[in-house]
């Protein structure tokens, strides 16, 4: 009982939160390009469906395409990094400063080189910048989490750097990088859209260039169903995503 | 035969200062040798340099023993969690360039040498702590050492568990006659286990003095009920005492 009530609690909110919205609409009558009800929201859903899946899809993928160049590369450097204390000096300023420029700010530049033929690179590289970090440095955290002991051990074994690296730094880092891909991934999805809002009109026709049409038209409610596909899009990921976090961290640990 | 001897080593750390020395101490095949002495008195650190891990800033340490020749225990078991029990045992061998599996084959011979018989698959996070220790009692045995070092095994352990384990430590012992040295702050595990109990100072590390207990290894049932026994923990804890009195 107790159960039920805590998983329908969010429910009842948001049910409470519509109705409110529905209800002050029509009371107040307020223009639906100011503030249209949750009803007309509903119905631009519903009407739009298949062109909001097609531009949901769009960012989806870009996310994705940006997640597997995050990951490859951010492991490649990590590993670099994790191979030679000298890198990883000569890394660590570099990758902090890039970290902390927001990635609006960066967006014109990327679109210029990218070409005005191909604001669909840019869209994807950006993604990739914001996704590179939580990765590159989960596994650079993972490859020196290792058990001291363990690492004792390799010297007394005598463990060759190869072998150090393959059979403890890198199956010991398993956890930190799954951590730094879920984070990764969500960063992706901003990425992209925030990528989305830098190209503008000309960029990939994914949800944030639904949101910017529709607002230049002044269509609200459609602007607001294509937030709320994005955030559904969001939380459907993020469970996934914890969910494979969690299978594998089972698989690793041995259950 | 000596399997390895630190000569009046000292070693400093850059922050913390003197951690142990002057310290000699001449380990003879075959024996079994307790360090016993109080928390942070340098007991590990001998360890580390008897294994080699560690180099002291004066002094000398041989080593007959050489790599692939002495084993480790840690207080903790040290498993790594994504390996199964066999796969963590085979890991010395492995590194050490033998074909997997024979590594393979003789981590499962060892693991049923300590009692894990049945569990070579299982995984670190599914054994208790005994079994744990137990598996890491094999890995350090697979390598079929000259020189078994033990860092306080069973500190973790409770009471029960502890007993069977040094038990085991012993019979085991008895089949290949490794020396060994293990550190402990139990006074009765020391006097059980040893035939030599060397008692350290109160950090930095040096010899109080040490006891020799001439009774048949591995131990009679009952040992713990006779006077050789109670005679040696006394004259140990006595030294122990001395050893605080000589620090303060």
């Amino acid at each position: 009982m107790n159960r039920l009530a805590d998983a329908l609690a969010p429910f009842a909110l948001i049910a409470l939160l519509l109705g409110a919205w529905e209800a002050a609409c029509r009371i107040t009558g307020v223009p639906a390009y100011f503030l249209p009800p949750p009803s007309a929201v509903a119905a631009a859903i519903v009407q739009d469906l298949p062109s909001l899946a097609a531009a949901a899809w769009n960012t989806l993928a870009v996310a994705l395409i940006a997640l597997v160049i995050a990951s490859l590369t951010a492991q490649a450097v990590a590993l670099l990094v994790g191979l030679s204390p000298l890198i990883e000096k000569a890394v660590r300023p570099l990758a902090s400063t890039l970290q902390v420029t927001p990635v609006v700010a960066i967006a014109p530049l990327v679109l210029i080189w990218a070409g005005i033929d191909h604001p669909e690179r840019a869209v994807v590289a950006l993604a990739v910048l914001v996704a590179f970090f939580p990765i590159f440095s989960g596994a650079v955290t993972g490859l020196k989490s290792a058990d001291p002991d363990l690492e004792r051990l390799f010297d007394l074994y005598g463990a060759t750097r190869l072998q150090r690296v393959l059979r403890l730094r890198l199956p010991a880092s398993v956890p930190f990088l799954l951590e730094g891909h879920k984070v990764g991934a969500g960063l992706a999805i901003i990425g992209a859209v925030v990528a989305e809002f830098g190209a503008g009109s000309g960029g990939i026709r994914g949800l944030a260039w639904r949101i910017l049409d529709a607002g230049n038209k002044l269509q609200t409610a459609k602007m607001i169903a294509a937030l709320v596909v994005l955030a559904v899009m969001g939380v459907a990921l993020h469970a996934l995503l914890d969910r494979l976090e969690r299978a594998g961290l089972a698989w690793w640990r041995g259950r | 035969m000596t399997v390895a001897s630190l000569e009046t080593v000292e070693v400093d750390y850059p922050r913390r200062g003197r951690a142990l020395g002057p310290f000699s101490l001449s380990l003879e095949a075959g024996g079994i040798t307790a360090l016993v002495g109080p928390s942070g008195c340098g007991k590990s650190t001998a360890l580390r340099l008897l294994a080699g891990l560690e180099g002291p800033t004066r002094g000398t340490v041989q080593r007959a023993a050489g790599r692939g020749e002495t084993s480790v225990v840690f207080q903790a078991p040290t498993l790594a969690p994504w390996l199964t029990a066999r796969e963590n045992v085979a890991l010395p061998l492995e590194l050490s360039g033998v074909p997997r599996k024979t590594a393979r084959a003789q981590a499962g011979e060892a693991l049923a040498r300590v009692g894990l018989k049945g569990a070579e698959d299982a995984r670190p996070a599914q054994l208790s702590g005994g079994m744990a220790m137990r598996a890491s009692l094999a890995r350090a045995l697979v390598t079929n050492p000259r020189l078994l070092l033990l860092d306080e095994p069973f500190a973790a352990l409770d009471e029960i568990t502890r007993r069977t384990l040094a038990d085991d430590v012993l019979a085991l012992w008895r089949e290949t006659k490794p020396a060994i040295v293990f550190v402990t702050h139990n006074v009765e595990e020391a006097c059980y286990m040893a035939d030599r109990v060397v008692v350290i100072t109160r950090g930095p590390g040096r010899i109080a003095g040490e006891v020799r207990i001439d009774a048949q290894l591995p131990r009679p049932a009952g040992f713990r009920a006779t006077d050789v026994f109670r005679q040696a923990s006394e004259q140990v804890s006595s030294l122990l005492a001395a050893g605080a009195e000589m620090a303060a």
